[in-house]
């Protein structure tokens, strides 16, 4: 698989408005993505995945380490050089709505594109190009051109972003929560739309703080927490096998349709976050504990049962300039050293 | 003691007309009970949920009776209304979270709302400082402003503020959904503890997201279009639906454990109809593939099996 | 809370209060059939209101000198009460009032232009580049916005002017325009800020448009409805300020304004005289005018600012 996009050591940094010195946002994130595949980078919020993304789109920079494209470094980029990038890679972002200039027409987006790009072709052919790149993401053009964006529904605004990333023959798509804002029952038809994209060439950085989408699209998954990876690996590897503990508790407090969410067994489970532990709340005086009822619900509201709870908090270690470094625990399988 | 809603109705005005998010809705809540309310935009939800507690200027109550602990709640009549605030009914809004006042710390949100209850301070505060601890906060969270919090912690006050006064209903719109995964499911646990605490009797959780539901409510309704589409027991409606919306919906999920090359997940083509103009009979026909012609007539929210609603003439039970 | 900051703007001169008429934050421009504004707009009680009243002034500068029965330049008995000859008197060299009212009118509605379009022009030009640059060019441009605050206008005008032979309406104009930029430029920038993070401006970045097609097919046109009152303000407060110079007697050397008459009304003691046809009829028509102003631009940031309507 030919290597389209490598990020290096990328780190970013920013001076805290709160006082308390320089906040990383970004610690020394450094993965690859080839043709024709998805990675997804899983995150929650804080973890620093959309200024990742950001910064490959270069709408943002990254205070040291290199990204490049191609073999070249995106940060050189400037004037000509960097339109010329944005022929390869695009980018489309959580809000649909947001992205569009609420006074002009949906499909000024599309006007934008073939100012810089596409100056020189005469409108017949421009036209075909637009209805293709609709058709390509399942969107009937009459129901789309012409139109306002709040006359389009979440679902159409963002099959149009996806359309005019499309015109450009990209290489590289950065698809930051995409689908986040969509309805339960459209969001799998845009992700499986991004499947078809992925097999016809297009690589695709997934950004999401939701692992069953991530798990549904991507070849290979990079977890970020904090501004630095824990760990990356083969998606079926990383889900199926998950070896640092951070990945655990993600896994373990993402609710399932068919699953109830497992009690902790002992105190490794509990999650991170950002408070320190409360299990031993209960400890003064609630009421004695009751089994529940025979129909699994609770007995009486005035003797509540003692249960177990889920706290997603230990004391969070400061965010070190350089994180623990990754090793590698199986082919393509890395995990960071520190298992705090 | 429980919650019952009997054909209740409300719209509101647009320039272009009356719209009707709320129509025909029935359903009870029992107590101790936590019922899922689920459906996607437009469905009418959150304007069932709110309608419940409260009703704004441009709302207007069409009909129908809700009633609480045997008594009926005025919800048409706002200054009516007020003593029922917090104390019998309470809402938890969606984006509550960040509508917390940050110019107050929130010492002082929490003593403004005890005072506009006539409630003293000091005959609350043990129970507060218990509650707090038992959130997962410590109590320097008092005097910390909204901005300081992040959006876990924020969300826990709101779950805090709102329950303070123990009200017989809680309703909870969308309180998990601007949250990390671990903290969605701390909240989430939180929800189950202060019903079994006795804090709350009844809850309301509206929602997009039934995985969440799954794990917390005891019964779930879904509503489409302004209309119940299905109500039973969680088990029932996750592994055995009636309703075609309900089938699609569940058949669009991905889930982790999941890979595209395995399933085919597929989405519900088109949109809901416009709330303004409805069109006849059931509200999902266009997009359902059982529609047939008596679908232009209304289908009836019935009990089919014990326990199970279903709004949906091809609805027959296992 | 609006997402939208506010950008109070500061007092632009030195003898003038800051002006109730300001608006409080960026309208987001309704999108949608343009009849709609229009609707609103002829509904509106305060713009229909000062519109009109305002227009009564144009009419008057624009056609008044043509329907006066006498010249400024015509003498006639000094210090005349008001009569059938004479509409408004004469002042103390025989000259008719209303002749000069309605010329000053005219040169008022000039100077204000004249200051308004200039201060617009350098201020949006700066406030653009510094919002949607920042960085180091943004605290450069601060930097010289600062200064310029702090160079009190006045002082500056008797300086300069005691360097020129002659001045004319057009240095008036222009000195105004220059010492006022700067409350525009800090309210332009604010609003910039706030609209360059939002994500269709990263679009056009993303289709590689160039800054200053970003700013003015993007970003300005979202601001319309703010830069248009911003200018109805700057307006006004030029028209005032003009009046203040010339009333103390750094207004053009030659010619009638408003400023001038309510100046040469004080030298020949007016008040004193009783002559007040010579200074009340000018400080009227200011007040008139700048007032109806203010009040339309209040009732179009109604307009405008769909929150602020009280339906």
């Amino acid at each position: 698989m030919t290597s389209v996009l490598s990020i290096d050591r990328v780190s970013k940094l920013y001076s805290s408005s709160l006082g308390g010195g320089p906040v990383p946002a970004l610690r020394q994130v450094s993965f690859g993505i080839s043709a024709g595949e998805v990675v997804t980078l899983i995150g929650e919020s804080g973890s620093g995945k959309t200024t990742l993304g950001r910064i490959v789109l270069r709408l943002a920079s990254a205070t040291s380490g290199r990204v490049t494209f191609d073999g070249q470094d995106i940060s050189a980029f400037s004037g000509p050089r960097l339109r010329e990038y944005y022929r390869h890679v695009q980018g489309v972002f959580q809000d649909p709505f947001s992205s569009y200039n609420p006074i002009y027409r949906a499909d000024r987006v599309f006007e934008l594109v073939r100012s810089s790009y596409f100056g020189n072709l005469p409108p017949p052919q421009w036209q075909d190009k637009i209805e293709a790149a609709l058709h390509a993401v399942a969107l009937n053009p009459g129901d789309v051109l012409g139109r306002y964006p709040h006359q389009l529904s979440g679902g159409q605004q963002q099959r149009l972003l996806i359309a005019r990333a499309l015109l450009l023959n990209i290489r590289l798509l950065v698809a930051d929560e995409i689908i986040s804002m969509l309805d339960a029952s459209t969001r799998v038809d845009i992700l499986n739309l991004l499947v078809g994209l992925k097999r016809s060439g297009l690589a695709i950085l997934f950004i999401t703080h939701d692992l069953s989408l991530g798990h549904y699209v991507s070849d290979r998954t990079v977890i970020l927490r904090r501004g630095a990876i824990v760990e990356m690996g083969d998606t079926v590897e990383v889900f199926g096998n998950p070896r640092h503990p951070y990945t655990r508790d993600l896994l373990a407090a993402v609710p399932e349709l068919h699953k109830k969410w497992r009690r902790p067994a002992d105190k490794a489970e509990t999650g991170h976050g950002d408070l320190p532990a409360r299990d031993d709340v209960l400890a003064s005086g609630e009421g004695t504990p009751a089994g529940n009822a025979a129909d699994g619900r609770p007995a009486a509201p005035s003797v509540p049962p003692r249960r177990a709870r889920w706290s997603a908090r230990t004391p969070l270690p400061v965010r070190a300039l350089v994180p623990p470094p990754l090793i590698s625990v199986g082919p393509g399988h890395l995990v960071a050293e520190d298992l705090a | 003691m429980s919650v019952k809603v009997d054909h209740l109705s409300v719209a509101y005005r647009t320039r272009s007309g009356d719209v009707c998010p709320v129509d025909d809705v029935s359903f009870p809540v029992a107590d101790g009970e936590i019922m899922g309310l689920a459906g996607e935009s437009g469905s009418g939800k959150s304007t069932l949920g709110t309608s419940l507690i409260y009703l704004d200027a441009r709302m207007k109550h069409l009909g129908g009776l809700v009633e609480l602990d045997g008594g009926k709640l005025p919800i048409a009549d706002s200054r009516a209304m007020r003593p029922h605030r917090m104390t019998d009914v309470s809402l938890i809004p969606q984006y509550a979270m960040s509508a917390l006042n940050p110019t107050r710390k929130i010492r002082r949100l929490i003593s403004d709302l005890l005072r506009s209850h006539g409630v003293r301070e000091r005959e609350v505060m043990t129970e507060l400082r218990r509650r707090i601890a038992l959130v997962g906060l410590d109590e320097g969270v008092l005097d910390r402003y909204p901005f300081e919090l992040s959006g876990g912690m924020r969300q826990r006050v709101t779950l805090l503020i709102s329950t303070l006064l123990n009200p017989s209903l809680l309703i909870a719109d969308e309180v998990t959904s601007a949250l990390d995964v671990s903290t969605q499911r701390a909240v989430g646990e939180l929800l189950i503890e202060f019903r079994d605490r006795g804090f709350v009797k009844s809850m309301i959780a509206i929602t997009h997201d039934l995985s969440i539901l799954a794990q917390v409510a005891d019964s779930i309704v879904i509503m489409y279009a302004g209309r119940l589409a299905e109500k039973a027991s969680t088990r029932v409606v996750i592994d055995a639906p009636l309703h075609p919306y309900t089938q699609l919906l569940l058949a669009s999920l991905p889930e982790v454990g999941v890979l595209y090359d395995q399933s085919a997940l597929v989405g519900i083509p088109g949109r809901p109809p416009s709330l303004a103009d409805p069109p006849e009979g059931c509200r999902f026909r266009a997009r359902c593939p059982f529609a047939f012609d008596r679908c232009t007539t209304t289908p009836p929210f019935e009990e089919v099996a014990p326990g199970h609603y279903v709004a949906c003439w091809k609805a027959v039970p296992a | 809370m609006s997402d939208v900051t506010a950008a109070g703007p500061e007092a632009p001169g030195p003898v003038v209060a800051p002006l109730p008429g300001a608006p409080v934050a960026a309208a987001r421009l309704v999108p949608g059939p343009r009849s709609d504004l229009l609707y609103y707009a002829l509904r509106n009680k305060k713009l229909v209101a000062g519109l009109s009243f305002e227009a009564l002034f144009v009419l008057a500068a624009l056609f008044g000198p043509f329907i006066s029965p006498h010249n400024t330049t015509d003498y006639f008995l000094p210090h005349l009460a008001p009569s059938a000859q004479h509409w408004m008197g004469t002042d103390y060299f025989g000259h008719d009032v209303f002749a000069q009212l309605v010329t000053g009118l005219r040169e008022s509605y000039l100077v204000g232009a004249l200051g308004a379009l200039c201060a617009a022009l350098v201020g949006m030009a700066l406030g653009f580049t510094a919002g949607y640059r920042g960085g180091l060019l943004d605290e450069v441009l601060q930097l010289i916005t600062n200064i310029m605050v702090m160079i009190p206008s006045l002082v500056l005008l008797v300086v300069i002017g005691a360097y020129l032979k002659t001045r004319g309406v057009l240095f008036e104009g222009v000195f105004i325009g220059l010492t006022t930029w700067p409350w525009v430029a800090r309210a332009v920038r604010a609003q910039t800020f706030t609209l360059r993070s939002r994500e269709f401006v990263d679009l056009a970045r993303l289709s590689g448009r160039r800054a200053v097609s970003i700013v003015v097919r993007d970003i300005a046109p979202n601001m319309a409805s703010y830069l248009f009152l911003v200018v109805v303000l700057l307006f006004g407060s030029s028209m005032l300020l003009a009046a203040s110079y010339d009333f103390l007697g750094l207004g053009p050397t030659n010619g009638i304004s408003l400023g001038t008459m309510m100046n040469q009304s004080t030298l020949w003691s007016a008040l004193q005289l009783h002559v007040w046809w010579w200074f009340v009829p000018p400080g009227l028509a200011l007040t008139g005018m700048v007032a109806a102003l203010l009040v339309a631009n209040v009732g179009l940031d109604e307009v405008f600012n769909p929150r602020l309507r009280e339906q």
